[in-house]
Order: structure tokens, then C-alpha cells, then sequence
């Protein structure tokens, strides 16, 4: 094991305070194993709180392209007294300690299975820069230049991410990149380097970005037309508002100086999906993001949009739950909620996009899809999608794309039509009825919207009768909408088992590394990976041809399992489950042991 | 009901400067309790928008839930109605205006909708100035669940069961002007020299517009100790001053004597008259209204009236800064930065 050369394929962790700088640090120092061609996976794992607890920052180097989290971390850079303890005892036997020797370690902090590498990161601090704040920042580029040392980093790589950092306020440039020197100098004075597991300059990430799933979906409502946005700031979804108003700021001033969008930000969610419902009712695009209590909240205005037929784009961060549950933790466990959110019967469109390049296409989607079935669609992401960074495919758009904003009356449309307009009329047969926007026109066309039971007109009806057409209609637009949702990814061109593996969002990673896994041991399981409720035609048949199905979801209860079992009428036992539910992402680990302890319990 | 009234009208109605009659800006025929305060304002709100020739697809009327926001369906049938949910007629409203700032937005809540599950949306309306009329149609009470007392209900009052209310009383108006509302104004439902008038102003007026107009439920809250009574408010009510509302391009030279007249000039250049004006009032002085208010809360009394009016007032867009344009007329290319753009923001993230 010592000697053994290990290339591209480690975890490093590093242990910071949160509020003391590190984070900037640290996605350099990631975007730098990202420009030398090989693949990565940062994950930011932080606490409910501003200032002066313990948070840590993983980066998963793997020249596979594995970007799912891994267990067991080979280089720890502890810099956190705080949690020294737990983070020596976090490192993979015959892995390696980095820590600040600027005080000697404690021997209770001796373990004899792991290596340490003492860097006196505050004493050298201390020693070139006179302000604290400053020592405070440039130790955190003293020790991202000891690791990229130990492990062969290429500096003019680093360096080079660092201005561009930094283009801004281009003087601090300099004494980053002398702090960065200090700590290259320690490591090559007193350490043998590189060590054996390192890393070495590739070409596998091709065209990819590393960008995370909220700029993502920021930028999607952007190319999909989106002119209003409302919100309330709940974590992991603010920065999905962020996004849009930083890229607004740019890409959407009109010839006066004038924005071509209204961003507000309201006094709750309740407000903020009013707003939205108000918005698009009006004729804009709109849309909200928020995370689980916000969408408790919102239910009763999800109704209201189900039932009064208003287009609405919610995306909805994951977190852990329930209540405010674990705020800065990821989770998928507010599936059912989603599905089949707000009183009465009512079920709302999902999408379960699995990389940032699919949060910006979903959004897109949810636009055309909302506006097409006149209805609320939600783009289900989760913390760790949306507030991480993943290499991702680049962000496309197709000039050639044209929205579809449905059906939608126009005032010349009103004019040549002789029958009346009756604003929820199926007139094509496929439960969608046509709507116009409040001013098209003088004398036709106007209708009263309500959330309470109405007719083809739009008028008040107690009659059961009417009821019935109108919700029955709805359930039939429902059947429009399968045919219209993302279909579901295959991994196999043809089926080769009776075992099928069922996963979907950020569980992706995980199960694509432990199919692989699975084939290297000559288990072949045939995979899915469901991308939209309700389930595309696609998804039951694929259900029905094998015989047992593992559903893996990060979530206690198996909600999803559940989604399907209640919409596809499917036998529970032929459903197994294996969960992931602490907050942390799922490991394609807990995957493989998951299911070979499920399967040998099943047969 | 769906049916319209019978298209008989007066033959000496006539059409208004847009061709439309008055009928023209009625909705369907009323389901509310026969005497109901609420349907005496809603045609106020029909005499209003025919006298300034509003034409009425450049209008949306929107509302919450209870007896008050079942209104809209009885005028302006015209213009597209929302009748949305109970307390968030605000934040409905706010959207509508995001996307298309050239219409007007009537909006109509109840005290229950206004003063207790939706203060914090109205409150906030006010905050941003959003550019509509708000027409709170006080009651007192919750008429649509059956009479139970409301936030606006005095204390002190008895109600239909017999108990005096124990709590104090949210006053709106008084909360308006607190909070800086541009345009607050008090009226009685029964009053249509008064409410009409007051109506047309807070149409033109830049901003948020809030009229709090008292409207006796005669089947829950019309008895002789409720201060929202018919009786009540007759025998206990004062005036600020008599409003006059003359729009921009028919303004009339109007004679009044000096000192008691005032003239605001609103945004648009149609001006307000108010006259046989109470002492020391002025309209745009918003420490004279709230003491006014107190005076004569203190004095049992239910001071009507335009209680205040900043000439000043930059609504929510102007705040924003939004484009000339309605946001909802932009299309595709207007919007879509385009593959180019994105390719180039691609780059930033490698
Ligand atoms: C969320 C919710 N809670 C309660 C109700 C029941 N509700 C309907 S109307 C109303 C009170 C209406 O009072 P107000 O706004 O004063 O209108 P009024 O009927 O007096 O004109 C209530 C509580 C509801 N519709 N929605
Ligand atoms: S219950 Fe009261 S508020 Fe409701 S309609 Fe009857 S009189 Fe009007
Ligand atoms: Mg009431």
C-alpha cells in the first residue's frame, strides 16, 4: 500500500470555520483539478449558520468520471481545532493528515495508521502579513499550495484560476500568489513530494462545466422568457433567485437602461407563488423557487392554480426535513408532498432533472409545459444538485427553439371566433382549453377566474354535475400530460435481466458508478432512470418486464416507491428499496451493499 | 348566478366618451343579502368607471374570499375578474401588475380578508406602493361565515350572539396612513356623492390607493351598537370636505372661494377639489389626517372622507426600475439571449 501510485483517484477533504474565507480556497483549488482535464466533484458540506462552526469541503477526484460522493477520505487538511478529533478519525487508513503545525499536535491526536504533514500555516501567516483578516485569508492559499504540491497539482494552473478569481480587484493577486509560494516552499523543504496518491493531467472532461443546478435553473428561466420572479430566501433555493437577478442584471436591460424583468422579493411564499399565480394569469412568464416549508406553505395556492388552470414554474431545492429538519443537508424526501401538494384532489407534474445542463433544460421545459397544460409544474431539484458544483454538460440552446406558450386567444383569434368563448371548453379533445390574457380585447373574452367550481364559461356552478365535467377533465388532462413529460434514460440497449434498477435525480451519480461496479463483477442489472411524474408509458412498461425493481431514493419512507405503486398499480413486493436518508449524499457503496443484502433477503 | 340583467336602461343614458353605457360596466345580478352595504359600493364602482370612461378591458378586478370578494362577478363584466384566495388578493395583484402595468387593478377584500389572514399581504402592498385601488368593504364582521366577529369590530361592540367584543379595533385607514400609504381614503357605503368621487381619484392616482369604505351586513352586524351600522354611522358621522375629481382633459374651471377649496393636481394632471373644507384640513399633509382620525375616534365619530394623498407618489415599477414597456408584451427575441450568449457564459464556467 505505501508505495503503490494512486493517479486521479482520491478524496480530499478539507476541515474549515465557516465565515474564515476557506470556501473561495478551496473551489480554486477544485476548479484547477477541473482545468487539468480531470474530473471532479466538490461538495460543500456547511452549517445552518454564518460565522464559526465547523464545515468541511470534499472533492472527489476521479479520472473515471465517477462524480458521485465516495466514502473514506485519503487527504484531510484539518485547519478546524474544533473538530480535529473527528476529522483525524475520518481519514482512511494509510491516508494523510494536513494540519496546522503551528502548535505541536496533541498525542491523543496520534493515530500510528495515517500519515501527518505538519504545515505551520498561521506562524507563516503571522510572519509575512501584518493584519489579522489577512493572515486569517492567505493561510487558506498556504495550505491549497501545500496539498497542490503533495499532490502534483500543476501551479500554473492554480495560478491562473487564481486571477481569474481575483480579476476584479487584480492588486490582491500578488500576495495570494506569494502565500501560495509559502506553502509550495514548506511542502518541497521538509516533505517528500509528491506523494503516492496524486494527480496527473488528463483529457476527460471534454466540453463539461462545472457549474451548479440553482445558477443553472437561474439561467434557464432566463433563455425560457421568464420576466417575473418571486421568492422568498430559504435555503438551498436562494441562489436559484440569485442567479436570475445577477444574469437579468446583464442580459436584460432594454435601450433605456430599463429592466425587461421584475424581481421581487416577497413577504413569504405565500405571497411569492400569489405573485407568480397573478403573473402569468397576466400573461408573463413567471416562476418561484423555494425548498419544503416553502412549499408547505404554498399549498393552498397550488390549488387554486390546479383548479383555475394558471400556469405556474415552481422549482423546489430539497432539503432535509421534515419541519425545518436539516437545512443545510440534501435529501429527495418531498416527493409525495410535491406530488400531490394542496387539499382535494389534485397531482402536479414533477421533473427530476440529474445534472445542472438538465436543471437549465427542465426549466425551460416546466415553461413550455406549464403554459402548454395550463397548470403547476415543478422542477424537483435538491441541495446537493443545486447548491454543488457538478461537471456537467455544457448549458445548450437551440436558436431554432420556439417557446410554446399553448393556447392562448389572441384579440384577432377572438374576432373571427363566431361560437363563445368558453375558457375551459375542450375544444380539441385533449383537455386543454384556451385562455386569454385581461386586455386583449374590449368586448370578448373576459371571464372570471376562480378557485371555486365552475363551468365550461367560467361561471359559479353548485351543480354536481358540472363539477364532475370539469375534474374529470382535469383527470384527463393529466393523461395528456404523460405523453408530453421528459421520457425516461435507458443504460442498456436492450434488456439482459429480470432485475431492473429505478433511481432518478441526484441519486444518478451513485447509480451509474454502482451499475458499473455490478458489471465488473458480472451482475447485470438492466437501469432506468425516471426523469418525470407522472411516469412516461415508458417507465411501466420497463416495470413490467422485470421482475423485481430496486428503487433507490434519498428519503426514509420510500416515497417514491410509493409514487409508484399508487400510480402504476403496481405488486409492492416486486418493489425493493434501498434508501439513503442522513443528509449526505448517496454512495455508490451503499447502493451495491444495499441491494446485494435486499436481494439475498429476497430470494 | 350566470344570467344578465335585462338590457332595458334608461333612454337617457348616455353613451360615455368611449361609447359604452352604463350598463355596459354592470356584472350579474347580485347574490348578496338584500340591503347588503356591499352591492351599494359595487354601484359605486359601476357609476365611477362609466363617469370617467374607463374602457373596461383595461381594467382587472381582483379579490379575495367572503361576501366582499364575491363582488367583482356583479360589476364590469367586461374585464377579466380574479376571485382568488381568502387574505392574498395583494400578492395576486402584485404578480398582475409585474406583467402588464397599462391595465388598472380594482381590488376588493373584506375586513376579515384584509384585517386578519391577510394583513401581512396588505401591509406589504403598501410598502412597494403598488399601483391599485383597494377597497376594503368594512363590515365588522366575518358575513360570509356567519356573522363572527372581525379585527375591525369595535371594542365594545355587541354581537349578533350578544357578546361585547373585548378586543380592540384594527383601524385601516389609520394603519394605511402609518405605513405610508399614498392614498387613503374612508367612506361609507351609503354615500355615493362621496364614494364615487373618491372612487375616480384613487383610479388615476400613481400608487397604492386604499379606501376603507364602511358596509353595514344587515344580517349579521346592523344592530344599533355596531359602529358599522346603517344607523350608527349615519348619526355619527363627519366629513373631511366634499370631494370633486375632474379628469385631466376635461378639467372645468371650478369657483370655489379662496380658503375653502383645495386643489390636489394628480400624477396624470387631472386634479381633486375638495371643498367646504373642514378646518385646517389638507390632503397632503399626512400628521393632520392622523390626528384628524384620532379626534374623532376620540369622539365616538368615523371621520370620512380623502383623509390623505401624496402628489408625489412613485409606484412599485417606477421603484424598480422596470421598462416603459408591459413585460408581458415581450416576446421570444426580446427575452432569449440566444445560444451565442450561452455559449460564451459556458466559458466562464470552465
Ligand atoms: C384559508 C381559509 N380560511 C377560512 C375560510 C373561510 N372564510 C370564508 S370568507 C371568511 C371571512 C370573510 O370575511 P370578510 O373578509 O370580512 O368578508 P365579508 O363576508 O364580511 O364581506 C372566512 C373566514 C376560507 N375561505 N379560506
Ligand atoms: S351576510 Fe352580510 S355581508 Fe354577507 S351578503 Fe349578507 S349582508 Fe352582505
Ligand atoms: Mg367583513
Amino acid at each position: 500500500m505505501e508505495n503503490e501510485i494512486i493517479v486521479n483517484d482520491l478524496v480530499v477533504r478539507f476541515a474549515n470555520v465557516n465565515g474564515t474565507g476557506s470556501a473561495s480556497a478551496n473551489e480554486m483549488f477544485a476548479k484547477s483539478i477541473f482545468r487539468m482535464g480531470i474530473p471532479v466533484t466538490p461538495k460543500n458540506i456547511f452549517p445552518s449558520n454564518i460565522q464559526g462552526l465547523p464545515t468541511w469541503y470534499e472533492v472527489r477526484i476521479s479520472e473515471k468520471g465517477h462524480l458521485g460522493r465516495r466514502a473514506g477520505i485519503d487527504i484531510l487538511v484539518g485547519v478546524n481545532p474544533q473538530s480535529l478529533k473527528r476529522d483525524i478519525e475520518s481519514v482512511t487508513p494509510g491516508g494523510y493528515f494536513v494540519y496546522d503545525s503551528s502548535k505541536k499536535l496533541h498525542e491523543e491526536f496520534i493515530r500510528t495508521d495515517i500519515n501527518y504533514i505538519g504545515i505551520p500555516m498561521i506562524k507563516l501567516a503571522m510572519e509575512h502579513y501584518p493584519v489579522p483578516r489577512l493572515q486569517q485569508l492567505l493561510k487558506n492559499m498556504i495550505y491549497v499550495g501545500a496539498v497542490a504540491t503533495l499532490i502534483d497539482m500543476e501551479i500554473e494552473v492554480l495560478k491562473e484560476v487564481i486571477a481569474e478569481q481575483f480579476a476584479a480587484k487584480p492588486k490582491i493577486i500578488p500576495s495570494n500568489y506569494q502565500a501560495l509560494e509559502l506553502g509550495i516552499n514548506y511542502v518541497k523543504e521538509h516533505f517528500e513530494y509528491p506523494l503516492n496518491i496524486r494527480i496527473k493531467r488528463c483529457d476527460n472532461v471534454g466540453d463539461a462545466i462545472l457549474i451548479d443546478g440553482n445558477t443553472a435553473c437561474g439561467l434557464g428561466a432566463i433563455y425560457a422568457g421568464a420576466t417575473v420572479m418571486a421568492w422568498y430566501p430559504i435555503t438551498p433555493s436562494t441562489s436559484v433567485a440569485k442567479a436570475f437577478e445577477t444574469y437579468c442584471k446583464k442580459l436584460r436591460i432594454d435601450e433605456d437602461g430599463k429592466k425587461k424583468y421584475a424581481f421581487v422579493q416577497a413577504e413569504d411564499e405565500l405571497a411569492a407563488i400569489g405573485m407568480v399565480i397573478g403573473a402569468t394569469w397576466n400573461g408573463a412568464r413567471a416562476f418561484t423557487a423555494t425548498s419544503g416549508p416553502g412549499v408547505s406553505l404554498m399549498n393552498e395556492f397550488i390549488g387554486l392554480s390546479y383548479f383555475a388552470e394558471i400556469p405556474v414554474v415552481l422549482i423546489n431545492v430539497q432539503r432535509g426535513g421534515p419541519s425545518t429538519g436539516m437545512p443545510t443537508r440534501t435529501q429527495q424526501a418531498d416527493l409525495i408532498s410535491s406530488a400531490y401538494a394542496s387539499h382535494g384532489d389534485t397531482k402536479h407534474v414533477l421533473l427530476f432533472p440529474s445534472s445542472p445542463a438538465e436543471c437549465f433544460e427542465f426549466t425551460i421545459k416546466a415553461f413550455d409545459l406549464a403554459d402548454r397544460l395550463q397548470t403547476l409544474i415543478m422542477l424537483i431539484s435538491d441541495l446537493d444538485l443545486g447548491m454543488n458544483n457538478h461537471m456537467s454538460p455544457p448549458l445548450a440552446w437551440d436558436d431554432d427553439k420556439k417557446y410554446d406558450l399553448g393556447k392562448v386567444l389572441s384579440a384577432e383569434d377572438l374576432e373571427e371566433m363566431k361560437e363563445d368563448f368558453g375558457r375551459y371548453l375542450d375544444v380539441d379533445g385533449d383537455a386543454i382549453p384556451y385562455r386569454t390574457i385581461p386586455g386583449t380585447h374590449p368586448t370578448k373574452g373576459s371571464f372570471f377566474t376562480r378557485g371555486t367550481s365552475h363551468d365550461e364559461y367560467a361561471k359559479y356552478s353548485e351543480s354536481g354535475e358540472v363539477y364532475l365535467r370539469n375534474v374529470d377533465r382535469l383527470a384527463q388532462k393529466w393523461e395528456t400530460a404523460k405523453t408530453l413529460v421528459p421520457e425516461p434514460e435507458f443504460y442498456q440497449k436492450e434488456n439482459r435481466s429480470n432485475v431492473g434498477l429505478l433511481f432518478f435525480g441526484t441519486t444518478t451519480y451513485a447509480a451509474v458508478e454502482a451499475m458499473e461496479r455490478f458489471e465488473e463483477e458480472d451482475f447485470m442489472i438492466d437501469s432506468i432512470r425516471v426523469r418525470a411524474f407522472p411516469f412516461h408509458q415508458q417507465v411501466e412498461k420497463f416495470i413490467e418486464e422485470h421482475e423485481q425493481i430496486i428503487v433507490v431514493e434519498q428519503n426514509r419512507d420510500a416515497q417514491f416507491r410509493t409514487l409508484l405503486i399508487n400510480e402504476l398499480d403496481i405488486n409492492p413486493s416486486r418493489l425493493i428499496s434501498v434508501v439513503n436518508y442522513d443528509g449526505m449524499p448517496i454512495t455508490a457503496k451503499a447502493i451495491q451493499s444495499g441491494i446485494k443484502e435486499k436481494l439475498a433477503v429476497s430470494t | 348566478m350566470s344570467y344578465i340583467k335585462p338590457a332595458f336602461h334608461h333612454p337617457s343614458l348616455k353613451p360615455n366618451k368611449v361609447g359604452y353605457l352604463k350598463k355596459d360596466y354592470r356584472g350579474v345580478i347580485s347574490t348578496l343579502c338584500a340591503g347588503c352595504g356591499h352591492d351599494s359600493i359595487s354601484g359605486a364602482i359601476v357609476q365611477a368607471c362609466y363617469e370617467i370612461s374607463l374602457e373596461p378591458h383595461k381594467l382587472a378586478k381582483l379579490s379575495g374570499i367572503g361576501c366582499s370578494s364575491k363582488t367583482p362577478t356583479y360589476f364590469l363584466s367586461n374585464s377579466h375578474g380574479f376571485n382568488s384566495v381568502h387574505g392574498r388578493m395583494p400578492s395576486i395583484t402584485t404578480g398582475a401588475n409585474m406583467a402588464n402595468k397599462d391595465l388598472i387593478y380594482l381590488g376588493v377584500s373584506g375586513d376579515g380578508d384584509t384585517a386578519s389572514i391577510g394583513m401581512g399581504q396588505f401591509v406589504h402592498a403598501i410598502r412597494r406602493n403598488l399601483n391599485m385601488v383597494y377597497i376594503v368593504m368594512n363590515n365588522g364582521c366575518y358575513g360570509l361565515t356567519k356573522g363572527q366577529d372581525s379585527a375591525t369590530a369595535d371594542f365594545g361592540s355587541i354581537s349578533k350572539e350578544g357578546n361585547a367584543n373585548p378586543y380592540q379595533a384594527i383601524d385601516l385607514a389609520g394603519l394605511a396612513l402609518e405605513l405610508n400609504a399614498t392614498f387613503v381614503g374612508r367612506s361609507f357605503s351609503g354615500d355615493k356623492n362621496q364614494l364615487v368621487p373618491m372612487i375616480k381619484a384613487a383610479m388615476s392616482h400613481p400608487g397604492f390607493a386604499f379606501l376603507d369604505v364602511i358596509s353595514p351586513c344587515v344580517t349579521f352586524n346592523n344592530t344599533k351598537t355596531s359602529t358599522k351600522s346603517y344607523s350608527h354611522v349615519r348619526d355619527h358621522i363627519e366629513a373631511t370636505s366634499t370631494l370633486d375629481y375632474v379628469p385631466f382633459e376635461e378639467e372645468i374651471t371650478v369657483d370655489y372661494p379662496e380658503g375653502e377649496s383645495a386643489e390636489v393636481e394628480l400624477f396624470d394632471g387631472s386634479k381633486i377639489h375638495l371643498s367646504k373644507l373642514a378646518p385646517d384640513f389638507n390632503p397632503t399633509d399626512r400628521f393632520t389626517a392622523v390626528n384628524r382620525l384620532h379626534e374623532a375616534k376620540s369622539k365616538g365619530q368615523i371621520l370620512t372622507g380623502l383623509l390623505y394623498i401624496n402628489p408625489e407618489s412613485k409606484d412599485l415599477h417606477n421603484l424598480m426600475g422596470t421598462s416603459d414597456k408591459p413585460l408581458n408584451q415581450f416576446k421570444q427575441k426580446d427575452l432569449c439571449p440566444g445560444s451565442t450568449k450561452l455559449e460564451e457564459i459556458n466559458r466562464a464556467f470552465r
